[in-house]
């Protein structure tokens, strides 16, 4: 292909794509000009682009990950209406390939890992009783790694041609014998930038987890969010390093022609399968585990009850991470390695339920002798159990070696897995946005219009998937761009069409639920509007940037709910001098160089890339030589400010 | 309270349709699928028990201890795990965890190896590769070679070997068989019965590129006299397969049915045994070319 070819803008002929580079264009103007217009450059660079800030970094994680929820699902109606009738010529194949392939990565790598980094980054620290995580600094170079990642990814929809191998990527068909446009090499290097900044984010939170709790928080001690972050790190950090070598081998097949999945020259196409799914599985729970985690809390707290089982739950965690790592053969159990191989991993697969069953019996007993309030948030938690119990007992299917010959690569295993992660991880999402909402802006979001949004989003997700365990089972097979009215898929996939529209209904209300409590709902809700239990709600909603005055002591998982009701003492000691870290530029500029070296290098532009290699190794030398002691907060200040809220607590 | 009813709906739904349709998976006309079929039931069976439970618990729960239904002066207790509680929370997921591993190693052994009732057959070789996006099926023994069609002989024991000349592509006959790759760098094993006449639908499952959707190919089923005139047929008629015609059908693209004498195993070998590309040599080419039956 020509070198000009590559750079090819759009990547095809179609009118939908124009529009989008129009769309693309007229926001950003948009958002140019208003900026300017309202002269908010300052406030945009000071406190939210240079921040270090863990609840800074945390929303604006929550706010891309929204973004990316909204692209995403585009990507998703587009596909449902695509199927939605047959033979129909909405999208062409390549295009229906680039649009789902497209939808995976952004909803697992920049939608949902974004959104629970982002909620990690908020609470973690709040719930420990520290002012801040191990790292600031990093933690911000995270999250613009993450951003830049995402960024580039999207450029692929208009400049070159977006991936179109799927989200799992399977060589041959990636690689340089069967793909020849540039759309997996966005996928590599998207998702290399974006994976090195999660890695900093787990190394960043054990830290803080072990380093940084408040007096008196033993490990046993630590809310059960906690636990689940600590753990979802620690798995971050197991598992992280696997995809980047996975995609580095990848772009060496790719951009040197080297022979790690090729064909020929001993290349080995089911190694990448291995080495994905070796990342992938332990990568789903990264994802599902901070989710039970928002769940416990949430359950806990609408029931006025302390979390039963407190011990087992920490032990069902332990044990779904540990397995996690044992069971990537089930995603390929038709790869032909034989019955011995397929009944062990079938075996570890299917004791996942065991502590999974361990779990949601923990929830129901929570809620048993409880005080059960139906708020948004609890709705939430409430209809994730028996809909992740059906996607758990299908999941249970799955696992059982020989019937996934017949599931799999069907529509079957793609209900199951929407029926896992959308009411396990995007509903906890959701219902922790709404139950730290408070926390985060100091306005609680509207219950009334949050009850639409979840009544549209629940039985449009029952609509939209329950239908494709049955076409799966009558033999649709996952990825096809359309099907002939003989199949007798047609029915089927029209109320799953109609059920998406109810999810993006559903998020419309979302979205317009934000906007209506900004201008409407009153801002003097104090620091536990919700009647919660953990330490996050002892401070004030909004935080304070230093988060508490004076650092709690704990005795308990629960501390703050004793203060309450058990007048344990809560806050010993008087308010002090606090020491902050300092805001800094580096970290967005630094990723800007990666941004630059990633997109040169997805188009062989070597100069380009040894520039932007440069600007990476003098942002790092910078770096090292950079004197920054942060600054204090001082005492009269921080007792201004607490005045002004309402008295130090 | 709503959530109740949505759900029950829901079940009453699915159930309906279980009923009701004739899901190809369910629809089994062949031992292996037929096995299959019966471990899908066996299991569908045993996670609507476990999802009915969850159900009523929830519900009764939700509906005893709901705020609005309760003294407003009411405390909830403080209650730490109970060991009783918890070996029952952990016993019944094991036991139903251990019963399904059961049923799902037996099973898997059963359709890995030739089926009951047909083991001393000696099987009919058919060699199936996939190419973008067609499927060829060489019958080395009968000396023809089709394209995007299979006849097979009903009650006995069809072997497929199933390999790649590209990407990785699943050979799938839902109402036969369950799935299993075709890789370009080993050969692959599915034992397939038809145990009545008929046609059958069969696809590569898994995502290959541009004309996936369409990557399809028929399986028809005959008693083995109609079976062997049928070859007969073809070695007559056909045009021979010569190895500048194959490289043109491996082109990517569709081709629609095409029949030859002669198979592509003479100038183009599966990749099993020595022509195994990671056959390294004499030493272990046993464990390499190791049939696995």
């Amino acid at each position: 292909m020509d070198f000009s070819d590559r750079f090819s803008i759009p990547p095809h002929d179609d009118p939908m794509l124009y529009a989008s580079i129009v769309a693309i264009v007229l926001t950003s103007i948009a958002i140019v000009v208003g900026v300017t217009y309202f002269k908010k450059w300052g406030y945009l660079w000071n406190n939210w682009l240079t921040t270090v800030d863990h609840k800074r970094i945390g929303i604006m994680y929550i706010i891309s990950a929204l973004l990316m929820l909204f692209r995403g699902g585009a990507d998703a109606v587009m596909m449902r209406l695509q199927t939605a009738v047959p033979d129909n010529t909405f999208l062409d194949a390549q295009h229906y390939n680039e649009v789902f392939t497209t939808h995976g990565v952004v909803m697992i790598f920049f939608m949902a890992m974004a959104f629970i980094i982002g909620m990690m980054n908020f609470v973690v620290p709040l719930q420990i009783g520290a002012r801040d995580v191990a790292f600031p600094r990093l933690n911000a170079l995270s999250f613009w790694l993450y951003f830049t990642g995402a960024m580039l990814l999207n450029l692929s929809f208009v400049v070159g041609g977006s991936p179109d191998a799927g989200w799992t990527n399977y060589y041959p068909m990636a690689g340089p014998e069967f793909s020849q446009h540039v759309g997996v090499n966005y996928y590599n290097w998207a998702l290399q930038i974006s994976g090195i900044g999660t890695l900093m984010t787990g190394i960043n939170f054990i830290a803080t987890i072990i380093k940084m709790r408040a007096p008196g928080m033993k490990l046993m001690k630590m809310p059960i969010f906690i636990w689940a972050a600590l753990i979802t790190n620690l798995m971050i950090v197991l598992a992280f390093p696997v995809l980047t070598i996975a995609l580095l081998m990848g772009t060496l097949d790719r951009q040197f022609l080297t022979n790690f999945f090729t064909t020929s020259d001993g290349g080995m196409d089911m190694m990448w399968a291995n080495l994905f799914w070796v990342w992938g599985h332990p990568e789903v729970y990264i994802l599902i585990i901070p989710a039970f985690g928002i769940y416990s809390t949430i359950i806990a707290a609408f029931s006025e009850r302390n979390l039963y089982g407190y011990t087992s739950m920490v032990a069902s965690i332990l044990a779904i991470s540990a397995l996690s790592f044992l069971v990537w053969v089930h995603h390929f159990f038709t790869m032909g390695q034989g019955a011995l191989t397929n009944s062990i991993f079938s075996i570890t697969t299917m004791l996942i339920a065991v502590p999974t069953g361990i779990k949601i019996f923990n929830w129901l007993l929570t809620m048993w002798k409880g005080k059960i309030r139906f708020a948004t948030p609890m709705l939430y938690s409430i209809a994730f159990i028996p809909l992740f119990t059906i996607g758990g007992s299908t999941g249970v299917m799955l696992g059982m070696a020989s019937a996934d010959y017949q599931y799999h690569n069907t529509l079957f295993l793609v209900a199951h897995f929407h029926n896992v992660i959308i009411p396990g991880v995007v509903f906890a999402m959701i219902a922790g946005l709404i139950f730290y909402w408070p926390k985060m802006f100091g306005f609680m979001l509207n219950e009334r219009i949050g009850k639409w949004a979840f009544w549209n989003i629940t039985i449009g997700f029952c609509l939209a998937f329950f239908p494709m365990y049955f076409t799966g089972l009558n033999g649709q097979a996952r990825r096809m761009y359309t099907y002939s009215e003989a199949t007798g898929f047609s029915t089927l996939s029209m109320i799953s069409f109609i059920g998406t529209l109810l999810l993006a209904v559903g998020f419309v209300f979302l979205v317009y639920n934000i906007f209506y409590s900004y201008r409407h709902a009153p801002r003097n809700i104090g620091g536990d509007p919700w009647n919660a239990r953990t330490l996050e709600w002892a401070t004030h909603s909004p935080v304070p940037e230093y988060n508490f005055a004076i650092s709690p002591t704990v005795h308990s998982e629960e501390a703050f709910w004793d203060y309450k009701e058990n007048d344990y003492e809560l806050f010993k000691g008087k308010v002090e001098d606090i020491h902050m870290p300092n805001n800094s530029g580096w970290s967005i500029i630094f990723a800007g160089f990666f941004f630059a070296f990633g997109f040169f290098f997805i188009f062989h532009v070597w100069v380009g890339v040894i520039i932007a290699f440069l600007g990476i190794i003098g942002c790092l030398i910078y770096r090292s030589f950079e004197k920054d002691d942060g600054h204090h907060i001082h005492k009269e200040e921080i007792e201004a400010t607490e005045k002004e809220l309402g008295g130090a607590k | 309270m709503k959530l109740k009813g949505v759900y029950i709906a829901f079940f009453a739904i699915i159930s309906g349709f279980l009923a009701g349709c004739e899901l190809l998976v369910l629809d089994p006309k062949g031992p292996q699928a037929d096995k299959l079929a019966n471990v899908i039931w066996i299991s569908i069976i045993t996670m609507i028990v476990v999802t009915i439970v969850v159900l009523v618990m929830l519900t009764i729960i939700l509906f005893k201890y709901r705020a609005s239904k309760q003294d407003p002066d009411y405390k909830p207790p403080h209650i730490e795990g109970n060991k009783y509680v918890e070996i029952i929370i952990v016993g019944v997921p094991i036991l139903i965890v251990a019963f399904l591993s059961v049923v799902s190693v037996i099973s898997v052994h059963q359709v890995e190896t030739a089926p009951e009732g047909y083991e001393t057959d000696e099987p009919l070789v058919i060699y199936a590769s996939s190419s973008n996006w067609k499927w060829h099926f060489s019958y080395p023994e009968q000396d023809i070679e089709t394209v995007n069609y299979v006849f097979i002989p009903t009650n006995q024991n069809v072997e497929f070997r199933l390999y790649s000349h590209g990407t990785i592509s699943s050979f799938w006959i839902p109402q036969l068989a369950g799935q299993k790759y075709a890789m370009s760098d080993m050969t692959n094993y599915l034992n397939i019965v038809a145990e009545e006449p008929g046609e059958y639908f069969g696809r590569n499952a898994n995502f290959n590129g541009e004309g996936f959707a369409e990557n399809e190919f028929n399986v028809t089923a005959l008693p083995a006299d109609e079976f062997d005139s049928w070859i007969e047929d073809i070695q007559n008629t056909a045009e021979p397969l010569t190895e500048e015609k194959f490289e043109e059908l491996l082109e990517p693209g569709h081709l629609g049915h095409m029949t030859f004498t002669g198979t592509h195993q003479d100038f183009m070998p599966a990749p099993e045994g020595e022509n195994s590309p990671h056959n390294h040599g004499k030493s272990d080419s046993e464990d390499d070319s190791g049939h696995p039956h």
